[in-house]
């Protein structure tokens, strides 16, 4: 079954491909295919007994030792589910999406087979297929539908993406040439890490800090952002960038946990530096869609940071399970919180055209239900207790000090107020106070996006104030993370 | 274990987010959920229950005697300040907001744990921030709803911190473990909660953000200051006076801190024009002596004055907000007369402002003696025993100039309801429209919390004190004796009597104005020392940014570009040729960003993948 769920959307986006497919019928392609992908990962979730479940492993390449091997646990479920329910709302927000319609559809689709795939790959060729294919297809979704200096934004996100997914690719062949026998299978390798040194670990890590983005490789994600359409960049935050952080929970700890705990200081410090730097340069922002790219830097520095955790010698192992969860529970609270922010900042650019915080004011008084929204995904952004910003975060700074790294901790905890600040100063100068120049063109959501940025809030709210469902699935594969990071 | 105990935080928080988009039945409904809580709340102090749940770790609710002292005084002050603002008639998002904030105070004062005390106690904050600033349309309400968020913010990152420390310490996160933790946690657990006590309670260095919540409709100022956000710091610290006691530094810093707090603040009191920044000021000197009594573990002491202010707050905020709608005023010198055209207001506002000057036989006369009974440094109780009388000063300041007779700074608040202009108040400090009159039933409550906050001294009989002090988990709390309360009662009376005798020349009292008028400078220095410098590191971190890291990114870019097509060219063409195409290269680079819009992207991946290939080989050479 989850095949299907990985290549369902695939399939559909290839009807769409045919000849005769109109535009309407396209959109109801695109919005049945994502909501019978979403029906899927639910039965998947409810089906789910722990372990690696719902495995295949079919030969792919022997002579190098890659297979296609999927299968899901503890830590890729939270984000596929994540991922499945992003996609859907993206395709309920740009339905109407007024330029070639039929292509927008088609590229999410494959978009979503690709990230889908990434989180339940379990062979390293596997995941790095997906991994380049992700960039592709959000290259053409930034050049074609996006806005701005589109062209340049995307190709800087492309080259340099591309160029950090090389490094990776280099680390991989060098955890493949360390294994013995030969293999670039995940299951296999994490069973019996291969014996590499620190240089496969830098690879790997400059791979996946690129993607994450984790400063100071961070700069290709600023532009993309601002010049992406507000679907696409729901979904490079929400999706893309945990490809990032879940590589490294994935791939990085349990199969170099020598070089990891030799450098979970580094780790521990990009952590910060990104946790604070992310936070401080968002809080400089005058364009509300670089500032919330700025505040993805920051968000996933502390997953960055638990993962370091996790690393260091010493301290309980209950501490660093408690790092490890709150980094998973922050991977998909970030794509939730994130995916709604950018939705609304595409509602604001549909109404008026432009993101300067100075040029708006006062859109409580034009559009409430818009304030509220924005209000709720801001605080859940900064990390309100009741919405799953606070969950994860709290998690993350209690495992992080209580791992033994209380400076660092105490530091990052730091991020939080200038979070607070930052977000206060957005209501302040867009949402309340007095009617702005660009404010009179603003009106009030649609249903249509309501209905595609509600939901996303209600989710932030139910994981909030009922974590468990959500904890007791990450919780055994942050354990198991851990036991396999102290070997 | 009775899981409905959940109801009480749940019930009023659930009906709070209901309410906020419904228009016209809000303050019944409110006022409904309120009376219910109040319901739920005596139940629990009744019954005593606990009930667990697991959201991270495994957290629960429980209340106990203290908690229970706790439920009580927040539900009921809830109820009394949403009658008060039925009759004002607000919005649904006003009570929606004050539900929600009444159900964060109950959990945190009944949580057995850091995980739901910190959620109750950041929700509280949040809530804070909108309703400080609930009309949004003037940016300097925002601001200063900002203000308050983020200032306590500042101080609950303490509580972050301890849980880790706690966690850490090899304990769990229950409150009752923390004193039991080894020393460098304890400690830094102990740090954590204080820093993140004096923040909620505007202690010290945080009283700053308590005068700008005062923009706040009057509802918000009576139920912030007499039962929620400000005594949930005291509330902590008396929770967990053991912690403080055992860190020896801790108890120390508090009671100091308490003490000061309530002298310097006290004279800020004395200072202010406006009532409301005046009753700010007295809050936190007030609070001052609730936190000192955490810090010297006078914790029945510190319990009943926290109950006792609790009614007398709320008593005086709903009165001056009574004022300020009649005679859109909150100016003293617009005051002058007020007491004497709403005689009811005037008579509860008199008895309020006598008990917080402390005048026997009434409450906070009783409770603060008991605070000081349990202060032994005698420099620690020379400084809590002035502060004292400095109550007595800025009280019968209020109480002096509300009862002046009318005079020509008094605002009229005629209101005619038609015209422009008409409505406004006017006189001395006249800021909103005035409705000229002071409707009925939101004034029920004022009587029922004068009468507690007049008689809430029985806690001291000695009959009463020994059941009290048994509840309040402070057993061997010492009785209060005669000599102590005739020492601080009569000079009290006194400093009243001159209060209202001297009648000063001006409205103001001389020393209006200087550094206690502006608050001590403390939120000056705040913009000076923190947020002026973390905004100037923002606004350079972001150039850095810019320029530096993203400026490195575009040179790598170019100079990769360059070398390929230094490469390309023959170095047989000449070093004329050179410089020309040197000159030329340049002139194309600002094109270059432009050519790859052709769809050239697979010759980047071609490229990409013959470097790839190289590298690996090279990769497998090395090996």
């Amino acid at each position: 079954m989850l095949n299907v769920v990985v290549f369902l959307p695939l399939a559909a986006a290839a009807l769409l491909v045919l000849p005769g497919v109109t535009a309407r019928a396209a959109g109801r392609i695109w919005l049945a295919a994502s909501a019978a992908d979403l029906a899927l990962v639910i039965t998947l979730w409810t089906g789910y007994g722990g372990g690696l479940a719902y495995e295949t492993r079919v030969r792919w390449i022997p002579t190098a030792g890659a297979g296609y091997h999927v299968g899901v646990d503890g830590l890729s479920l939270p984000l596929i589910a994540m991922t499945a329910v992003l996609f859907l709302l993206c395709a309920v927000q740009s339905l109407r999406e007024p330029t070639r319609p039929k292509a927008y559809a088609a590229l999410f689709l494959f978009l979503q087979t690709v990230s889908t795939g990434l989180f339940a790959a379990l062979d390293l060729l596997l995941f790095f297929v997906f991994f380049d294919l992700s960039i592709v297809g959000m290259y053409f979704v930034i050049v074609g539908w996006g806005h701005g200096d589109r062209a340049r934004s995307a190709l800087t996100f492309f080259l340099y993406t591309f160029l950090g997914s090389l490094a990776l690719l280099l680390g991989f062949i060098g955890l493949y040439l360390a294994a013995d026998p030969h293999t670039f299978d995940l299951a296999d390798l994490t069973r019996r890490p291969p014996d590499a040194g620190a240089a496969v670990l830098l690879a790997i890590g400059i791979g996946l800090g690129v993607k994450t983005p984790v400063v100071p490789v961070h700069t290709w994600l600023p532009p993309a952002h601002t010049d992406a359409p507000a679907a696409g960049s729901a979904i490079l935050a929400g999706v893309l960038l945990k490809m990032g952080t879940y590589g490294l929970a994935r791939i990085a700890v349990p199969l170099l946990p020598g070089p990891w705990r030799s450098y979970a200081w580094l780790v521990i410090l990009i952590g910060l530096v990104s946790v604070l730097y992310g936070a401080l340069v968002a809080l400089a922002q005058e364009n509300l869609k670089r500032l919330i790219a700025y505040t993805s830097v920051n968000h996933m520095g502390y997953v960055v940071l638990a993962l370091g955790a996790a690393g260091l010698a010493g301290g309980p192992a209950r501490a660093k399970e408690l790092a490890v969860t709150g980094a998973v529970t922050q991977m998909v609270s970030h794509g939730l919180v994130t995916g709604a922010l950018f939705l609304i900042t595409g509602v604001l650019w549909d109404r008026a055209g432009g993101y300067a915080l100075g040029r708006y004011g006062g859109i409580a008084g034009r559009a409430p239900v818009l304030a509220w929204l924005t209000a709720v995904a801001a605080f859940a952004s900064l990390g309100l207790p009741g919405l799953s910003g606070f969950i994860a975060e709290f998690q993350i700074f209690t495992g992080v000090i209580g791992s033994g790294a209380v400076v660092a901790g105490a530091l990052s905890v730091v991020g939080i107020l200038i979070t607070a600040a930052l977000f206060l100063r957005v209501l302040q100068r867009a949402f309340l106070g007095e009617p702005g120049e660009l404010t009179p063109r603003v009106t009030d959501v649609r249903p249509r996006e309501l209905a595609a940025i509600a939901p996303l809030l209600v989710l932030s709210l139910l994981i909030g104030l009922a974590p468990r469902p959500l904890l007791d699935l990450i919780e055994p594969a942050a354990r198991a993370v851990v036991a396999l990071a102290g070997r | 274990m009775s899981p409905s105990l959940w109801l009480l935080p749940a019930l009023p928080a659930t009906a709070g987010a209901l309410l906020i988009p419904v228009r016209r039945a809000a303050p019944a409904l409110s006022v409904a959920t309120a009376a219910a809580t109040l319901g739920l709340a005596v139940h629990a102090a009744v019954t005593r229950p606990s009930a667990t749940a697991r959201l991270i770790f495994g957290e629960g609710l429980a209340v106990d005697g203290l908690s229970a002292v706790m439920v009580v005084t927040v539900a009921a002050v809830g109820l009394a300040v949403l009658v008060f603002a039925a009759g004002e008639r607000r919005s649904g998002r006003f009570h929606g907001l004050m539900l929600i904030f009444l159900g964060a105070m109950l959990a945190t004062v009944t949580a057995t744990d850091l995980v739901l005390l910190l959620m109750g106690w950041e929700v509280m904050g949040a809530m804070s921030y909108a309703l400080i600033g609930y009309r949004w349309r003037d940016r300097e309400h925002v601001r200063s709803g900002a203000v308050a968020f983020v200032t306590t913010r500042a101080g609950d990152l303490g509580l972050y911190v301890a849980s880790g420390a706690a966690l850490a310490g090899g304990g769990g996160l229950a409150l009752a473990g923390l004193p039991g933790l080894p020393p460098p946690w304890r400690d830094l657990v102990a740090g954590g909660v204080v820093l993140a006590a004096l923040g909620k309670s505007a202690q010290g260095p945080f009283a700053f953000w308590l005068s700008r919540a005062m923009v706040g409709p009057s509802p918000v100022s009576a139920f912030l200051h007499a039962a929620t956000m400000v005594v949930a710091g005291a509330y902590l610290l008396m929770r967990l006076h053991a912690l403080l006691a055992v860190t020896g530094w801790a108890a120390a810093v508090v009671a100091w801190t308490g003490a000061v707090t309530a002298l310097l603040l006290g004279l800020v009191a004395v200072a202010q024009r406006d009532l409301k920044q005046l009753l700010a000021a007295s809050t936190c000197a007030q609070v001052g002596f609730m936190v000192l009594a955490a810090g010297v573990s006078a914790v029945s002491g510190g319990a009943a004055h926290l109950v006792a202010h609790a009614a007398v707050k709320s008593l005086l905020f709903l009165a001056a907000g009574a004022w300020l709608a009649a005679l859109g005023t909150k100016d003293l010198a617009g005051l002058h007369g007020a007491a004497r055209r709403f005689p009811l207001v005037g008579v509860v506002f008199a008895v309020g402002a006598a008990v917080l000057a402390g005048v026997p036989p009434l409450s906070l006369w009783v409770t603060k003696d008991a605070v000081l009974a349990g202060v032994g440094q005698p420099g620690l109780r020379v400084v809590a025993f002035a502060a004292g009388l400095v109550a007595a000063l800025y009280a019968g300041k209020a109480l002096a100039e509300v009862w002046r007779p009318a005079d020509t700074a008094t605002a009229t608040g005629t209101a005619t309801g038609a015209g422009a202009g008409a409505g406004t108040g006017t006189g001395a400090g006249a800021e909103r429209r005035a409705s000229g009159g002071v409707a009925g039933a939101e004034l029920l409550p004022l009587p029922v919390l004068a009468l507690v906050a007049a008689g809430f001294g029985v806690v001291g009989l000695p009959a009463v004190h020994g059941w009290w002090s048994r509840l309040v988990g402070d057993p061997g709390a010492p009785g209060l004796t005669a000599g102590e309360l005739a020492l601080s009662g009569i000079p009290a009376l006194a400093l009243v009597t001159a209060a209202i005798a001297v009648r000063p020349g001006t409205s103001a009292f001389p020393y209006a104005g200087g550094v206690f008028g502006r608050w001590l400078g403390l939120e000056r220095v705040a913009r000076g020392v923190v947020w002026g410098p973390l905004l100037g590191a923002a606004r350079w971190v972001a150039w850095f940014d810019e320029r530096v890291v993203q400026g490195a990114v575009e040179a790598v870019a170019r100079a990769g570009l360059g070398a390929a097509r230094l490469a390309g060219s023959p170095f047989e063409a000449g070093l004329d040729d050179l410089v020309r195409r040197a000159g030329g290269a340049v002139r194309r680079l600002g094109g270059l960003a432009r050519r790859p819009q052709t769809g050239q992207v697979h010759t980047y991946f071609a490229q990409a993948v013959v470097a790839l290939v190289v590298l690996a080989v090279v990769f497998a050479i090395v090996r």
